[in-house]
């Protein structure tokens, strides 16, 4: 059976929702930005798919985008680590449901 | 995209993906999610080349294998009396449930859609092509990005620094 786009989007489709599963079920930060870096790897996928089999005048421009996700998620993972960090040396923990400071 | 090789090229790299996700999704130790993490990235590396997309796929590699994995084994590391355990809030069920709703809606668009597509990969998919079109077409975004890079880099520096180290810089 020769893949075609349906079982490339298919892919793309199930790895974003493990992602979106993982960073809203995990208790700790790192594995709750595990999840998104793994929704942002599915985006990834699919804008390359369409770049592949779309038919458009200027296939180009989704790999463009894909370059600027991956600068931007290099980004977001270096804040979010050393926030992760920075929070772990005040509170001794990252738990997501024991960071509730703001809570009356 | 015909023959034999490119079929089972996706298959396995498909199986080898979706299995590691979900290995991040199981995995009680998060030293363990975090392996499992770089071996999706790999596998999503694979599915890029099989996209004629070679440099995406370098890029994969370098940035996500390479840097971004360490970075979260770093972090892992630098916080060891929470950082090994990976369980769920008591919101995992409704998460899960809202991520199975989606997967089902995706599906269905992805099935149901007629796709107009290509069998042959369109010209200028090349890493000379992707250079040509960030350095013209695209050439502002690609200078907010790096204006970005180096925003992120100072503030993760500034927000990693212990109280010592900002009581000596203000000494001077």
């Amino acid at each position: 059976m020769t893949p075609g786009i349906e079982h490339f989007l298919t892919v793309g489709a199930l790895l974003f929702c493990l992602g979106l599963a993982i960073s809203l079920s995990k208790r700790n930060a790192i594995g709750v930005l595990m999840g998104v870096e793994l929704m942002l790897n599915a985006v990834n996928l699919t804008l390359i798919t369409f770049s592949r089999f779309a038919v458009s005048p200027n296939p180009i421009a989704g790999h463009t985008f894909v370059v600027f996700i991956l600068t931007v998620a290099a980004a977001e993972a270096a804040v979010a680590l050393a926030l992760a960090v920075a929070v772990y040396r005040n509170r001794e923990t990252i738990d997501v449901d024991r960071l509730n400071l703001l809570r009356s | 995209m015909e023959g034999f090789g490119p079929s089972f090229a996706f298959w396995v790299l498909a199986a080898l993906t979706l299995v590691a996700a979900g290995g991040v999704m199981v995995s009680r130790n998060l030293l363990h999610a975090v392996l499992f993490l770089i071996l999706t990235f790999i596998g999503v590396a694979g599915f890029f080349v099989l996209l004629s997309a070679d440099f995406i796929a370098m890029a994969q590699v370098i940035i996500y294998v390479g840097a971004i994995a360490v970075l979260v084994l770093f972090a892992v590391l630098l916080t060891p009396r929470s950082g090994r355990d990976n369980g769920e809030t008591r919101w995992a069920l409704p998460g899960i449930l809202l991520a199975v709703c989606l997967a089902a809606i995706f599906l269905f668009v992805v099935h149901d859609t007629a796709w107009n597509t290509v069998d042959e990969a369109p010209a200028g998919l090349d890493a000379r092509a992707l250079g040509t079109a960030l350095l013209t077409t695209w050439v502002v975004p690609f200078e907010i990005a790096s204006v970005l890079l180096t925003a992120a880099l100072v503030g993760a520096i500034m927000l990693t620094r212990s109280p010592e180290e900002e009581a000596e810089d203000a000494l001077v």
